[in-house]
């Protein structure tokens, strides 16, 4: 019988996050942000049938990035979350807040717990009737959870993406605004997105009950 | 509540019904054994096929035995943005039965990414109806009819429904509850294949009229306190409902044709 080798927990720790963040850096970016009729993402994905970006709930949005199939199920655990709580208790008790909690326990869970890490970052997006009452929360794939109110970069190239971002974003554009700035922030000086590579999606408080949208490209 | 994480076997998939079935809660229970006392009912509800959909109404009353227990409830309600569903029988089931359908469409899209087609919306009603036979033998009996546009087809479609969970697709009209039996013979007389949505609300209202005045258990409109049948048309335009003046203006018509010509008159 072989002895194991002992491995330091610092070392073990670093090495999945780096395992994690080398898979989610495969991966294109996607970026959100609050724009006048809610909060507008806008990720780069050349499928226009494997979404990154989808709804949850009346007010709150789902995005993705990294490895397909586990936010694909993170995306599904959250629906069922959402619809259960709205079923138990009543729609106006489904809120992004707690989801979000959800979500980073069970990131974190797996970060330390599972056989490999989840490459994942994920986004669950909130409006209210009020505009400048936006929530972002921006999840890790360790269950770090950051809350943003004006915009959030997912993704491998994210640092130099938000500086773009930053440069350019100005609270209450309008959608055509937004998708300019978005696109511009994703391709940076050297290369253009066609519209067939971007997905586009809305959470748009004027649409009645349901507000998430999609923008066909 | 935890975030609902399944194993691959467990996956309850798009099925809303499945899932809260997995956490342990059960949306109709067998109600083995036990006899229904005078419980609130809904009663009648009408839908009609128009030359762009389908126009659905129903009364506002409910009886308990021969009380009125509510004057103004509502038994029509828009399934998703193009289905409504309307219900006759026992009230509390058959609410928490459109509920819980309601969020079943939902659900399925979401997790699909696809609504369902109207066809597979109908056969999802009458499973419930059969998960409800147990309780329906004992008195809790919910029958409803569906109604929606087939955006593949681009036409309205009609659906009844028997307490076993049957599903009869009707190719004109259909009606439900204690109030039908009149309300259909109206429909029946007064139809055309080529009704505007105008005129279908109006053959709607006359029959709700008739029903309300030959049963007891349908109200008709209550112009004492403002309430009106409910109204809504189902088109490419999704569900929609009808303004309460306007359904007031149907009913006023209605009741003054009626009392010219019913009036009592001294010998």
């Amino acid at each position: 019988m072989t002895t194991p080798f002992y491995v330091a927990p610092e070392q073990m720790m670093k090495d999945r996050a780096d395992y994690a963040r080398k898979g989610i850096a495969r991966g294109r970016s996607l970026v959100a942000m609050a724009y006048a009729d809610g909060i507008f993402i806008c990720a780069e994905n050349p499928s226009s049938t494997l979404h990154k970006v989808s709804e949850i709930y009346d007010r709150i949005a789902f995005a993705g990035v990294g490895k397909y199939n586990e936010f694909d199920q993170l995306r599904i655990a959250g629906i069922r979350h959402a619809d259960m709580k709205g079923f138990t208790y009543s729609r106006e008790d489904v809120e992004a807040r707690s989801l979000a909690n959800n979500y980073a326990q069970l990131l974190g869970q797996s970060f330390t717990h599972e056989m490999k890490p989840m490459e994942v970052e994920i986004l669950v997006a909130e409006i209210t009737d009020t505009p400048g009452h936006e929530q972002m929360f921006h999840i890790l794939y360790d269950g770090t959870v950051m809350d943003e109110t004006t915009f959030v970069v997912l993704g491998g190239d994210s640092e130099a993406i938000r500086n773009r971002l930053g440069a350019t974003y100005s609270p209450g554009l309008s959608a055509d605004d937004a998708l300019a700035v978005a696109r511009s922030a994703l391709s940076g000086d050297d290369r253009t997105i066609e519209d067939p590579d971007l997905e586009i999606a809305m959470l748009d408080r004027t649409r009645g009950r349901r507000t998430f949208t999609r923008l066909e490209t | 509540m935890n975030l609902p994480y399944f194993a691959p076997g467990d996956d309850p998939g798009p099925d809303f019904a499945r899932l809260v079935r997995s956490t342990g809660a059960e949306p109709f229970p067998p109600a083995e054994g036990i006899t229904a006392p005078e419980i609130t009912h809904g009663t009648t509800c009408v839908a009609v096929r128009y030359t762009n959909g389908v126009v659905m109404a129903g009364d506002r009353r409910a009886t308990a035995g021969n009380l009125i227990s509510h004057r103004s409830i509502e038994k029509v309600f828009a399934a998703d943005r193009h289905s409504a569903v309307a219900i006759a029988g026992a009230a509390g089931p058959a609410v928490e039965m459109v509920r819980l359908f309601q969020l079943q469409l939902e659900h399925y899209e979401k997790v699909e990414g696809s609504p369902l087609s109207l066809e597979g919306k109908a056969n999802q009603l009458g499973q419930m109806l059969r998960s409800n036979l147990p309780a329906a033998m004992s008195g809790l009996a919910v029958v409803p009819i569906f109604a929606g546009f087939d955006l593949a087809r681009e036409s309205g479609r009609l659906f009844e429904y028997d307490i076993t969970g049957g599903r009869y697709e009707e190719s004109d009209y259909a009606a439900t509850g204690s109030g039908s039996l009149h309300a259909e013979t109206v429909i029946k007389v007064g139809y055309r294949r080529d009704m505007s949505a105008d005129e279908a609300v109006g053959l709607l209202a006359q029959s709700l009229f008739q029903a309300a005045d030959a049963d007891s258990a349908t109200g008709g409109a209550d112009t004492l306190r403002g309430i009106f049948p409910i109204f809504a048309t189902i088109s490419v335009d999704g569900f929609e409902r009808v303004a309460d003046d306007i359904v007031g203006a149907k009913f006023e018509e209605i009741s003054e044709r009626f009392a010219a010509n019913h009036r009592e008159v001294q010998p």
